[in-house]
């Protein structure tokens, strides 16, 4: 089913045994170098290192592009865009008609494409590593963030998996009511607003359904303990350091590539 | 009165005293002047119409009715001496859809969330959790996926969750109204075991009263218009002709008894409609297959029932025939006195061809709702087929489904017997020759069930095809024609 594709691989990889706490602070360190210099070499570096980790993560280049091919696609639109669009500078590339590249917009047009892969990807490697309980437990243990958000978040979680699920089977009850792949554009538009109205009555229905569990189990105390313990082990020192590590490298090349375009000036 | 087993220590005493419930919103009240003294240890079977409260008894005592603003309590419910909402973990409630009441994604989790909940230390923790699963019989390892359980192993689970709590009451919501038969009593089973155990007390709520009435010592009827209308010993309580009736009336389902049905006695079947050959389906383009090799003729003017295990494919298998889901692989054909104009392959057909041809009632009836109101649920489905359509055939059949007084009503306000009967009323609107209904009897009251037999009866008198998704044995034995058994991925023929 295509919702699969946002369930953690977990294949007791390095990256797995993590704890999402110190992953988060890496892939935030990462983000932030990024985030701060508008150029392609740090962009490079990023992901360069990112593919390098590929192997933490139990997963083929193969398996990997199938989960977040869009990603790809949005990249090499992004950065099709920009290298149109931006500043023509430097010698002319391409001159068809309205479609003007230069070296400097095919500069900046890499650079954007390089660099939404580079931010995309540490969030994916979270995803495809981490268990959404564990990332609650660390949440609520580690970070001290309030257990009822997080608890609560992580059942949202669960139902926004079975959405999927439940959109096809609306689909093929209101096929089977005569709503169908025969009718105008119009209709169609229609017919998709009546069946999303469904798919969140039936969701607040589930939801209201499981919060009623919930609380029937004693959920919503003032305290409540934790029945697995989340730790740090040596293992997160070195995920962090690595994701610092990461960050500093890439500003420092593109300090010395001269290519640092720092986000404020 | 005094139970039969001896009370735990930690068994709860319940007691209401003119207890009442309004939801907010609503006019009247859910349950009204109740007065009860229900002793600790002791296990109740409670009874009542579909709306004399049940359910708003139980989610009283489990304490989750909620707040002052939503809703409006009278008099006094007691857990021994607390309310129930300040008694937190004193009693566990197990609802009737296994589906909705799974929190988290492993079963040890799924366990251990309540006890984590009352903020029980750690260690103790996994303790209660080994010892819950141990009650309810279910030998799993922790970490396995609670989405790849059976619907009886998924209540066990819950009922194992609500263990971990220890508590004195077990209130269970029609726990087993979703089950197969083998899960039925795999529920009915591990509850028992559990009452040995913790000699904790126990209200249960079920239409089925044969499941339960062995295991309780007392039975409670509640009348829909508040208070009790009965209240004894399992024996006195249903041995009584006047109670008896006044259940049968009520739409329980009385031990030793079923609701008479009408129409005609099914005959035998007339022409091939629909017919498969080697015939694999599955739910989804790459998943796994739920069933091979179906060989299956549907007949005009007959019955076919599919029945098998939860989870076996037989509702894959009914989407499939209906014409919703692509066939995996083999034949499945229409015939010409079911196809006419349009092709062979159902599943090729437009909407509109389809609504013409075969009705598919899903097992949840809101599904299929599209509008705001009955009467234009009732003329949807001929509007879209379009050359005109006949009121009078619209209006017809509102009133063989009793729902002309409920014709301005919208259809997501209507009781769940109403539910069901509009669905089905949609599906007969464009006068399909199949109509396949997914567990219709799932849940309903004995008054709701033999309306729907009678109907489906006097369809297959009238040349309709009724195929059925179910292991309701007496209505498959109402209905009469071919049984189809799927099991382990593969379907064989049992009765014709």
């Amino acid at each position: 089913m295509s919702n699969d594709y946002l369930t953690p691989v977990l294949t007791g990889k390095t990256l797995v045994r993590a704890n999402p706490v110190s992953k988060l602070f890496a892939a935030v360190a990462i983000t932030l170098a990024l985030l701060v210099s508008i150029d392609w070499v740090s962009a490079a570096v990023v992901l360069t290192c990112e593919l390098a980790l590929m192997p933490m993560l139990g997963i083929s280049v193969r398996g990997l592009a199938r989960r977040i091919w869009p990603l790809l696609v949005a990249a090499v639109i992004g950065a099709y865009g920009t290298a149109l669009l931006a500043e023509k500078t430097g010698g002319v590339l391409l001159d068809v008609g309205p479609f003007l590249f230069t070296e400097g917009s095919v500069t900046a047009g890499i650079a954007v494409g390089l660099r939404a892969l580079a931010l995309a990807l540490p969030g994916i490697f979270i995803l495809l590593t981490t268990d959404p309980t564990d990332l609650a437990d660390a949440l609520a243990q580690k970070l001290h963030l309030p257990h009822r958000f997080v608890l609560g978040g992580l059942a949202s979680l669960r139902l926004a998996g079975l959405l999927v699920e439940q959109w096809e089977t609306l689909g093929l009850a209101r096929h089977a009511r005569g709503i169908g792949s025969d009718s105008s554009i119009v209709a169609r538009t229609r017919n998709l607003l009546g069946q999303s109205f469904g798919l969140i009555v039936q969701a607040i229905r589930r939801a209201t359904r499981l919060a009623t569990a919930m609380e029937a189990r004693g959920f919503g105390g003032g305290t409540r303990t934790w029945a697995r313990e989340s730790t740090y082990a040596r293992l997160d020192a070195v995920v962090a350091v690595v994701g610092l590590l990461i960050a500093a490298g890439a500003m420092t090349a593109a300090v010395l590539a001269g290519t640092w375009n720092f986000i404020l000036s | 009165m005094t139970p039969a087993h001896a009370p735990a220590p930690g068994a709860v005493h319940v007691r209401a005293r003119g207890w009442g419930w309004r939801h907010a919103g609503r006019r009247a009240f859910a349950a009204r002047r109740l007065d009860l003294d229900i002793q600790a240890g002791e296990r109740v079977l409670l009874l009542g119409a579909s709306g004399a409260g049940k359910s708003t008894v139980l989610h009283g005592l489990a304490g989750v009715l909620g707040s002052s603003d939503e809703g409006e309590q009278e008099g006094e419910l007691l857990l021994d001496d607390a309310a129930p909402a300040a008694a937190r973990g004193r009693a566990g409630l197990v609802l009737q859809d296994p589906e909705t009441q799974v929190v988290l994604a492993r079963v040890g989790d799924e366990v251990a969330f309540a006890a984590e909940n009352l903020a029980v230390p750690r260690d103790e923790i996994w303790q209660r959790v080994g010892r819950a699963l141990d009650d309810v019989g279910l030998d799993l390892p922790l970490d396995h996926p609670t989405t790849a359980l059976s619907g009886g192993q998924k209540q066990r689970l819950a009922l194992a969750a609500v263990l971990a709590m220890e508590p004195g009451l077990l209130l269970l919501d029609e726990p087993t109204a979703n089950l197969d038969p083998d899960g039925v009593l795999e529920v009915r089973d591990a509850v028992v075991r559990v009452l040995e155990r913790t000699g904790a007390t126990l209200v249960v709520v079920e239409h089925r009263v044969a499941v339960w009435a062995d295991v309780v010592d007392r039975v409670i009827v509640l009348d829909a218009g508040g208070g009790v209308l009965a209240d004894g010993a399992p024996a006195a309580v249903l041995g009584q002709e006047r109670t008896r009736e006044r259940l049968a009336a009520a739409g329980v389902w009385v031990p030793g008894w079923q609701p008479p049905v009408g129409g005609p006695l099914p005959g035998t079947g007339g022409e091939v409609l629909l017919s498969s050959r080697d015939l694999t389906v599955a739910r989804t383009k790459r998943g796994p297959a739920a069933v091979e090799g179906l060989e299956i003729e549907v007949r005009a003017a007959e019955a076919l029932s599919i029945t098998g295990p939860n989870g076996a494919g037989k509702s894959t298998a009914a989407l499939t025939l209906g014409g919703l889901l692509r066939p995996r692989s083999g034949r499945l054909d229409a015939s010409e006195a079911l196809a006419g104009t349009a092709g062979a392959d159902p599943f090729r057909w437009r909407s509109s061809q389809l609504v013409q041809r075969i009705g598919t009632v899903f097992q949840e009836p809101e599904h299929q709702f599209l509008t705001a109101t009955v009467t234009e649920e009732l003329e949807f489905g001929p509007r879209r087929v379009g050359g005109g359509y006949d009121p009078r055939r619209t209006a017809d059949i509102a009133e063989r489904l009793r729902l002309t007084h409920l014709l301005e009503a919208n259809p997501f306000t209507l009781s769940g017997g109403e539910k069901r009967r509009l669905s089905v009323a949609t599906m007969l609107a464009t006068a399909p020759r199949i109509l396949i209904l997914d567990e219709p009897t799932f849940g309903q009251d004995a008054g709701t069930w033999a309306e729907l037999v009678t109907l489906l009866r006097e369809l297959i008198h009238d040349g309709v095809a009724v195929l059925s998704v179910t292991h309701d044995t007496e209505y498959i034995a109402e209905l009469g024609g071919a049984t189809l058994r799927i099991a382990d991925g593969a379907g064989r023929l049992v009765a014709q």
